[in-house]
């Protein structure tokens, strides 16, 4: 199948994934899977629920096992390294369901963040961006309202201090309100920090309100992509509709 | 009336079954502690945690023998000295064990189940060759002897005092380590969710090594305090697994807290009835009112209120 190159010129890619195969045993989910992210840039995955997504963000944190192809961070690759060598070398996940610790202390969910790279405090940029979870801070996770531990778990990425942050379904079981909100959060994030940030979303309307660049997964592959400006809302809908 | 006791006698009775009671206590702590920490943070059945309480009380009888041997005249302090070395002993092997046998069954709880039970039974044979088949019993410094009165008719035994002062020790030790010290957060991080985690960038390699260490290492030093009231054989630690495993569930899995108060509350029940009923008597009363207890309030007494 014809992919559409990129239209942005990605010189020196942030992130550059190259052939990628991943799946479960014996039954791969993922068939091969190119594509890259300039430095500060958001792209965005979209497409129907089995299309493989989630396995492409767990293949590339590490939690689904990489069968072939490369993954490049900042020009080395990271395919064959363990999930905390990868978020070491600057890749932070936030999963589908946030899954914070919920026995933990809202402070201390972001602690957990730390120890990577030893450091000794929550910045306080990072409860800036998130000013309820300073108020929080003493809470258990797990006694949180859905938006408020989604706000934890990017709080909790950001604390490894990434240079590519994934979220996977970020806008799952959140209210419209929160999800507006959600939005502007992630942009401030990658104009402050400079990071790039890929997310999977079945959402299209926040897709393409964060998105530089959205891509279409069916079968395990990517099927269609382009750029914000040029995206053809209605050729992509039809990628969604079930 | 009162099987012929007076209210006095009673209440001497009551003191110093209460005090015996606390000694076993402490060991009950200071295995289920271990066991708490495997089982309650882990989720791994070790079978044989009685066998590394054994190999603490071993290293704690070889000390005592190092210590008439060549250093009679600080024999007194053997004892601080045969603690610090079965903690060692006991958590090194742990780890090894971790890394040999227990890290590739994380996922398979009952092959863990039957891959430690295993393991128990090969220790036992080791220490029946090594040591002996023959119980083993330590000498014990002359201060460490006797009582103290508190009345005319109550009296402590000082290694009691020694054996819980050490289990207080050890228990604010744990429980600073777990929830005020960063290994601590690490460690409840990878209980509560290893895939994730692993994905804020924490080795959950290393911790489920250095946890398992601890609860071992914990299991060591209940074999030194366990020389204090018992002899040690090879099987000795078969005794103990099923009482700990019991004060564990009973408390609550991973309720610090909770197996403490199970473990005073199972050991004062049994040692205050043992003086009315025959031992086995008192076993069965205790454990039939565990298993209703349960029965009523199956997640145990101590659990964390929290959405999951």
């Amino acid at each position: 199948m014809a992919i559409e190159r990129a239209p942005a010129v990605l010189d020196r890619p942030m992130l550059d994934v190259q052939g990628l195969r991943a799946g479960y045993g014996q039954s791969e989910v993922l068939h091969g899977i190119d594509f890259a992210v300039a430095p500060g840039e958001i792209v965005v995955f979209v497409g129907r629920n089995g299309m493989g997504k989630t396995t492409l963000m767990k293949s590339l944190i590490g939690m689904v096992p990489v069968s072939a192809g490369r993954i490049e961070l900042g020009g080395t690759d990271i395919a064959h390294l363990k999930t905390y060598q990868r978020v070491a070398r600057g890749v932070a996940f936030v999963p589908q369901g946030r899954m914070i610790f919920p026995g933990m202390t809202v402070q201390e969910n972001i602690e957990t963040g730390l120890f990577v790279h030893h450091a000794p405090a929550v910045p306080s940029s990072i409860y800036e961006l998130f000013p309820v979870l300073r108020e929080m801070r003493s809470r258990r996770g797990g006694n949180l309202s859905g938006g408020q531990q989604q706000q934890l778990a990017i709080a909790r990425a950001l604390a490894t201090d990434p240079k590519v942050l994934l979220l996977d379904e970020p806008t799952e079981g959140i209210q419209p309100s929160i999800i507006l909100e959600l939005a502007r959060t992630l942009k401030r994030i990658r104009d402050e920090r400079g990071l790039s940030i890929v997310a999977s979303e079945q959402v299209l309307s926040f897709a393409l309100d964060i998105a530089d660049r959205v891509l279409v997964m069916e079968g395990g592959a990517i099927v269609h992509q382009s750029a914000r400006a040029d995206v053809d809302e209605d050729k992509v809908a039809r990628y969604l509709a079930v | 009336m009162l099987m012929g006791y007076s209210f006095g006698d009673l209440g001497s009775i009551m003191a110093m079954q209460g005090f015996a009671g606390l000694i076993l206590f402490s060991v009950f702590v200071l295995m289920a502690l271990g066991l708490a920490v495997i089982f309650g943070q882990m989720g791994v059945i070790n079978m044989a945690h009685g066998e590394f309480m054994i190999l603490g009380a071993y290293v704690t009888f070889l000390t005592s023998r190092l210590f008439t041997t060549y250093l009679p005249g600080a024999f007194g302090a053997y004892f601080f000295v045969a603690v610090v070395l079965a903690f060692c002993a006991a958590g090194l092997a742990g780890m090894a064990v971790e890394w040999l046998l227990i890290r590739h069954l994380y996922r398979r709880p009952l092959d863990t189940l039957l891959a430690t039970w295993g393991l128990s039974l090969i220790l036992q044979q080791v220490y029946r060759s090594v040591f002996g088949a023959r119980e083993v019993g330590v000498d014990q410094p002359e201060w460490m002897m006797g009582a103290a009165n508190l009345s005319e008719s109550i009296q402590i035994p000082i290694n009691g005092l020694i054996v819980m002062a050490l289990t207080t020790l050890i228990a604010v030790a744990v429980y600073l380590l777990i929830f005020r010290f960063g290994w601590g957060k690490q460690i409840r991080a990878v209980m509560q969710n290893r895939a994730m985690a692993g994905a804020v960038g924490i080795d959950t390699a290393r911790v489920d090594r250095l946890t398992f260490g601890l609860g071992c290492g914990i299991a060591g030093v209940a074999g030194s305090a366990f020389t204090m009231i018992g002899s040690t054989s090879p099987t000795a630690g078969q005794l103990y697994i099923v009482d700990a495993f019991l004060v564990v569930v009973f408390g609550g899995t991973g309720s610090l807290i909770g197996t403490i108060a199970s473990a005073f509350t199972i050991s004062q029940a049994r040692s205050t009835l043992e003086f009315f009923l025959s031992g086995s008597m008192a076993q069965v009363v205790v454990l039939l009112t565990v298993v209703g207890i349960l029965m009523l309030r199956p997640q145990g007494l101590f659990v964390l209120k929290v959405r999951r």
